[in-house]
């Protein structure tokens, strides 16, 4: 299902299963007393490639670590891939394994080289021998065009790379989804660019994806659903053609007319 | 550059300047003295002054060592060879050296078994001290040699060291049999199975089987018994410090609770205390008749002190690194214990190198503290036989001289690998 053949559409054409990735209902979160998430009802189908916008402090960070449970939601339900998720640690690992991510600080593990980084999840987690996991490592490792940094430590690249290889990190658990929290915010401008193209085409292979961003022409590009938070809730969501052109909340206007509009 | 107009501010640069190379420092004695020693008045006086002090303590310790006699049987001996003149009298040192290095007890044909202990030490220490030297398979040797220096130093039944191994053996088999079953009942079950082993090995008397001339803990002296406690203390305390700290922070009250407990209560007693404690109050909360080898509780209760330590320098560590690691080992899929194995203990021990390191030379020369509880360790015997003898009474500085030597060595030593394994360690900019 995941290994859809890899075809040259423009986002806008390409097809979204009917089969559903993630499906949050109802979902509320608390940070002490300060309620972050307010009902959040969302559907992921296979293949989505989910733009959520917002100001800081709405709570979208946080919506997309509930959905690998790196932060606990105190009421609703989040389903991810057919499972339920509850505070049974053996299904969170699972689900896990499954979902990817990548942080806005890279997150890379400074003492182990670019190859390890990328093989230790496959080894350890899924139990692949290292010669297959370092083919694997590779493989994305030049997919992300960064091949021959492989046994350099990651102190030794540029934001940009290190971005690039958290994404490959990533993929070498082949995950079924793939979250994204603000991806580029750390990085130069003149990086920016290298993991955007990176993502593009993760997302023209048909990979579902949920990306925090304030990259709009990425979001027009790739998406084909553009949600807008605030003050933790859903304020708006639409095909991106519409949000950009015609948004109908007031907040989003002026959300839109500030990012924009500089 | 030289075609800028003197007030415009439009720049267009035609030609990127090349790398040079840094200009070089003026080298010269004279220059470097100038610039370090005398730059200024007030900088030349202290220079002067320093080399004035330096000037006379080395005159006064120069000929008290070059001087320094080291065969002469007694202090008294000594004095008449000196005849008034300045000199150290280090033939306490020769006369005394198997009783400063092993105690005065310990049998004397027996030596060459704590020597070859020791000997053998550093080839266990090796593969783990220099693990990018030595082949991993070194390590089974490290294995090994705690049960093997055990039977050197203590003689006795093979069979002793033997059936202990087979006990650990016997528990971690059943440990990682049952540990994916649930952590608790792994645990549980290799304490359980290494108790069987233990018991029902009890129960069979090998007491000659292939055995060396025993040699009893009291009998146990001098700057082997330092060397016994610093290391078997040491390599106990690091694992248990380790597993202090994790248990901090867990997120289940009651390890928390137990950690938080123990390490405050023993981190606020001194451990001379904990030593008095081992060597006195202990035998009346066991039963009567009982045999609880002094040195084995001494061990204890020095492992107990210094694990704590270790603990609050590692949960510095662990609270050092960014949560972003947590996070990416979590998102992942990594289980706890492969996350804290393979993502955060690596980085939070590198933290944690040198407050582990001062931990640990802190408790090997704490060691000496066991002279307190009439353990003849090297300090113990010096303040007791040999300063109490008629040959040697009054020589205080060559002795303890000597002490501190040895132990400066030991520690610099250990400091100095500490910083080398810092720079090994160091990949964040290389």
């Amino acid at each position: 299902m995941t290994d859809t053949a890899v075809e040259t559409r423009t986002p806008a054409q390409m097809k979204v299963s009917d089969e559903v990735a993630i499906q949050i209902s109802n979902m509320n979160k608390w940070f002490g007393s300060f309620h972050v998430l307010r009902d959040i009802d969302l559907t992921v189908y296979r293949g989505e490639r989910i733009v959520i916008a917002g100001p800081s402090g709405s709570g979208k960070s946080t919506l997309i670590r509930c959905i690998n449970a790196l932060e606990e939601h105190q009421k609703g339900r989040i389903e991810v891939d057919g499972t339920v998720l509850s505070s049974d640690i053996k299904n969170i690992d699972r689900i896990r394994s499954e979902v990817g991510m990548v942080f806005q600080h890279f997150n890379l593990f400074p003492h182990l080289t670019i190859l390890e980084n990328c093989t230790l999840a496959p080894i350890w987690v899924r139990k692949i021998p290292k010669r297959e996991a370092e083919e694997t490592a590779m493989h994305f490792l030049e997919k992300v065009k960064i091949p021959e940094q492989a046994d350099k430590y990651p102190g030794q690249l540029s934001g940009g790379q290190q971005q690039r290889v958290a994404i490959a990190r990533s993929l070498c658990m082949r995950p079924r989804i793939m979250l994204f929290d603000e991806p580029t915010s750390a990085l130069d401008p003149e990086m920016i660019k290298e993991v955007l193209d990176t993502m593009v085409e993760l997302a023209e292979e048909g990979m579902t994806m949920i990306c925090v961003t304030h990259e709009m022409g990425f979001a027009r590009q790739v998406a084909n659903r553009v949600i807008f938070m605030d003050q933790g809730q859903i304020v708006e969501q639409n095909e991106p053609e519409e949000f950009f052109n015609n948004p109908q909340n007031p907040r989003t206007q002026l959300f839109l007319s500030q990012i924009l509009g500089h | 550059m030289s075609d800028m107009h003197e007030h415009s501010v439009a720049y267009v640069r035609d030609t990127m300047i090349d790398q040079q190379p840094a200009p070089e420092t003026q080298g010269g004695v004279v220059n470097w003295m100038r610039a370090n020693l005398f730059s200024s008045l007030s900088n030349g006086i202290l220079t002067i002054l320093a080399v004035y002090v330096l000037w006379k303590v080395l005159s006064g310790v120069a000929p008290w060592l070059l001087n320094g006699i080291w065969t002469a049987p007694s202090l008294s001996a000594c004095r008449e060879i000196l005849q008034g003149a300045t000199g150290g009298c280090f033939s306490v040192l020769t006369e005394r050296w198997n009783q400063l290095l092993f105690g005065f007890q310990y049998p004397s044909d027996l030596y060459w078994r704590p020597t070859l202990a020791f000997v053998l030490l550093f080839v266990a220490i090796a593969p783990v001290l220099f693990y990018k030297v030595f082949p991993a398979r070194m390590l089974i040797f490290t294995a090994i040699y705690p049960f093997l220096a055990y039977w050197l130093i203590w003689g006795g039944s093979l069979l002793v060291p033997v059936t202990a191994a087979a006990g650990l053996v016997a528990g971690y088999l059943v440990y990682s049999r049952l540990v994916t079953m649930s952590f608790a009942a792994g645990f549980f079950g290799g304490i359980a199975a290494a108790s069987l082993v233990w018991y029902l090995a009890g129960l069979v008397p090998f007491g000659g089987v292939l055995a060396l001339e025993p040699v009893d803990s009291r009998n146990m002296g001098g700057f082997m018994l330092n060397l016994i406690l610093g290391t078997v203390c040491v390599s106990l305390s690091i694992p248990f410090g380790i597993a202090l700290a994790l248990g901090r922070q867990s997120s289940m009250p009651i390890i928390k609770w137990i950690c938080v407990i123990f390490i405050e209560f023993i981190r606020g007693v001194p451990l001379i205390t904990l030593l008095f404690v081992a060597s006195v109050v202990l035998a009346y909360f066991l039963p009567p008749g009982t045999t609880f080898d002094l040195i084995l509780r001494v061990i204890i209760m020095i492992t107990m002190f210094a694990s704590a330590y270790i603990a609050e320098v590692i949960r510095g560590g662990l609270a050092a690194l960014p949560k972003g690691q947590y996070e990416a080992a979590d998102s992942l899929g990594l289980d706890y214990p492969q996350a804290m194995r393979l993502i955060i203990l690596p980085q939070a021990l590198k933290i944690s190198i040198p407050g582990i390191v001062n931990v640990a030379v802190g408790l090997f020369k704490d060691t000496t503290l066991v002279s307190v509880i009439s353990m003849f360790d090297l300090i113990g015997m010096i303040r007791g036989p040999i300063l109490a003898s008629t040959e040697w009474n009054g020589v205080y500085w060559e002795l303890l001289g000597f002490a501190a030597l040895l132990f400066f060595v030991t520690c610099y030593g250990i400091s100095q690998y500490s910083q080398w394994l810092e720079r090994q360690l160091n990949t964040d900019r290389r």
